[in-house]
């Protein structure tokens, strides 16, 4: 029933694209047919045992990402690879390492609980999730950024838009999201809410369809991907009540790290190449680029 | 070890909903067992296979299966009841899931109980006129009664840890309030497993004490 209808929003997506990318005299992307140019490094140069000198070397990247958000991270059932903002990092980043996403990437799905074990035990190089920055996490493993901040919103059934409009509205209600996720937390303890932790995103709007839960909560970015996906029947409502700034993964204490994933997130901002890959996944959704964030010192 | 302090409260939430997972689906387990077990070892021939097919299809089906089946095709068929909030409509297909997967594991442990009854006994209670009701009621089950208790107590054990998977269908029981705990403390993770299977092992304790005390009463009466 759904999925026609996916179906045909993707391929009135693609259609929009192709005759976007006519207008355009840049012209053809790097891999798929709606992902942004994005240029790879020949021969970078990085310091000597450095992790950026190694990843270069052996010419392979494994990045931890989200394959279930629409507009983020998300990977179409029987594609190859994952599309979305994040994995456009990713491709910027390896990009400058000299990589390119020919294979060489190994895009690694990481679901909220096993970012930082994956991480802690090298499983991934980097982790570019929807992983909003925070001091316990830095604890434990280091975040980069952040190179996008959206705040938690609220998705509703289309007729309930009037009486759920903002999280004073949660308490008593049956709210659903990811096992493990802030957001959950946030509903619950501080706005009263029924949680009811579920593994996906898309199962939770699975349930939203089906009444056994009244809302679905997470960060507004996601919601507006399964929003433009449903127009009619779900809703986007209030506005954001926390910030989230989502962060790029990497091992505790390598700073030259950092240093290298804030300077080359910093360019793709500077150059436009960071509004690019906004326009080409989230931007979709119908939402204005935002400013591009200030990016934090690493410590 | 501060952050069980800290979050005592919700632990203790979190294994009531366990507890109440275990008592309603245990329940269920319990009376259904016993009437599939009563079918299988019937003298109706279409009783006993429709006994042998439920336990071949509940017994090889893996228990998150079960329960992602009942949470995600109930609502299609329009089953989305609920008795409030607290007790929603993933607690009841939890509940529902979970009993339907023990009363295969509880009706084995009966059967295997009544095996253990010597054929004899069977015969001598037909020998003196009984019908096969009543000599399940007065001969076969009482004995059988204390051939049970150990397998039977295994597979309230079993439950008891199963109820984790509640979790995967958005139940907050013990488990859940395991993993929130877990993400808002990343630098407390083994001090939140432990306390977490410290919390498990005190049900499972109480469980296996009950079999046994049921046990050694048994035993008197030999």
């Amino acid at each position: 029933m759904r999925y026609p209808k996916t179906k045909a929003l993707f391929a009135g997506a693609a259609l929009v694209m192709s005759l976007a990318a006519c207008g355009d005299d840049s012209g053809g992307g790097s891999g798929g047919g709606d992902s942004v140019d994005i240029p790879v490094e020949e021969n970078p140069d990085f310091p000597e045992g450095s992790t950026m000198a190694e990843l270069s070397e052996a010419g392979k990247i494994t990045i931890g990402v989200k394959i279930d958000q629409p507009g983020i991270g998300f990977q179409e059932p029987g594609a190859d690879t994952p599309e979305g903002f994040d994995i456009e990092m990713g491709r910027i980043i390896a990009g400058q390492l000299g990589i390119e996403d020919d294979g060489s990437i190994e895009w690694k799905e990481t679901i909220s609980d096993n970012r930082e074990p994956f991480l802690e035990e090298g499983e991934v190089d980097i982790v570019i999730a929807s992983y909003s920055i925070t001091d316990d996490r830095r604890k434990v493993v280091g975040q980069a950024g952040p190179y996008y901040v959206t705040g938690q919103q609220l998705l509703v059934r289309e007729e309930d838009k009037d009486k759920i409009t903002g999280p004073d509205d949660l308490a008593g209600v049956k709210v659903c999201s990811v096992e493990g996720s802030t957001s959950l937390a946030t509903a619950q303890d501080e706005f009263g809410a029924d949680p009811v932790p579920l593994g996906t995103y898309s199962e939770c709007v699975d349930q939203l369809e089906n009444s056994t839960v009244d809302v679905l909560t997470t960060d507004g970015a996601i919601l507006l991907g399964y929003a433009a996906e449903n127009p009619d029947e779900l809703e986007v409502v209030g506005e954001p009540f926390s910030e989230e700034r989502y962060g790029i993964g990497y091992q505790l204490g390598d700073t030259e790290m950092c240093e290298f994933i804030t300077t080359t997130i910093q360019d793709a901002m500077d150059d436009g190449l960071w509004a690019d890959a906004f326009e080409a996944t989230l931007g979709e959704s119908g939402v204005e680029t935002p400013e591009s964030p200030e990016m934090d010192e690493c410590l | 070890m501060q952050v069980l302090i800290d979050n005592f409260g919700q632990i203790l939430d979190g294994f009531a909903k366990t507890l109440w997972l275990l008592l309603f689906s245990g329940t269920i387990a319990a009376v259904l067992g016993t009437i599939l077990v009563a079918m299988r070892v019937s003298p109706v021939a279409i009783l006993r296979f429709a006994g042998t097919s439920y336990i071949n299809v509940f017994r090889n089906t893996p228990l998150l299966l079960i329960l992602l089946i009942i949470a995600f095709a109930a609502p299609d068929l329009g089953f989305t009841y609920e008795i409030n909030n607290y007790f929603n409509f993933f607690f009841m297909a939890a509940t529902v899931g979970l009993g339907l997967y023990a009363a295969a594991f509880v009706c084995e442990a009966l059967r295997s109980g009544i095996n253990s009854i010597p054929l004899g006994q069977a015969e001598a209670a037909r020998s003196i006129g009984m019908t096969f009701a009543q000599s399940m009621r007065s001969v076969i089950l009482p004995q059988a009664a204390r051939a049970v208790i150990p397998p039977l107590a295994s597979t309230y054990i079993a439950l008891a840890k199963n109820t984790s998977v509640a979790l995967a269908i958005g139940v907050t029981e013990a488990s859940f309030i395991m993993k929130k705990l877990n993400a808002e403390n990343a630098v407390a993770r083994w001090q939140i497993f432990f306390g977490f299977a410290f919390g498990y092992m005190v049900i499972v304790a109480f469980i296996a004490s009950a079999g046994a005390l049921a046990e050694r009463s048994g035993a008197k009466t030999r």
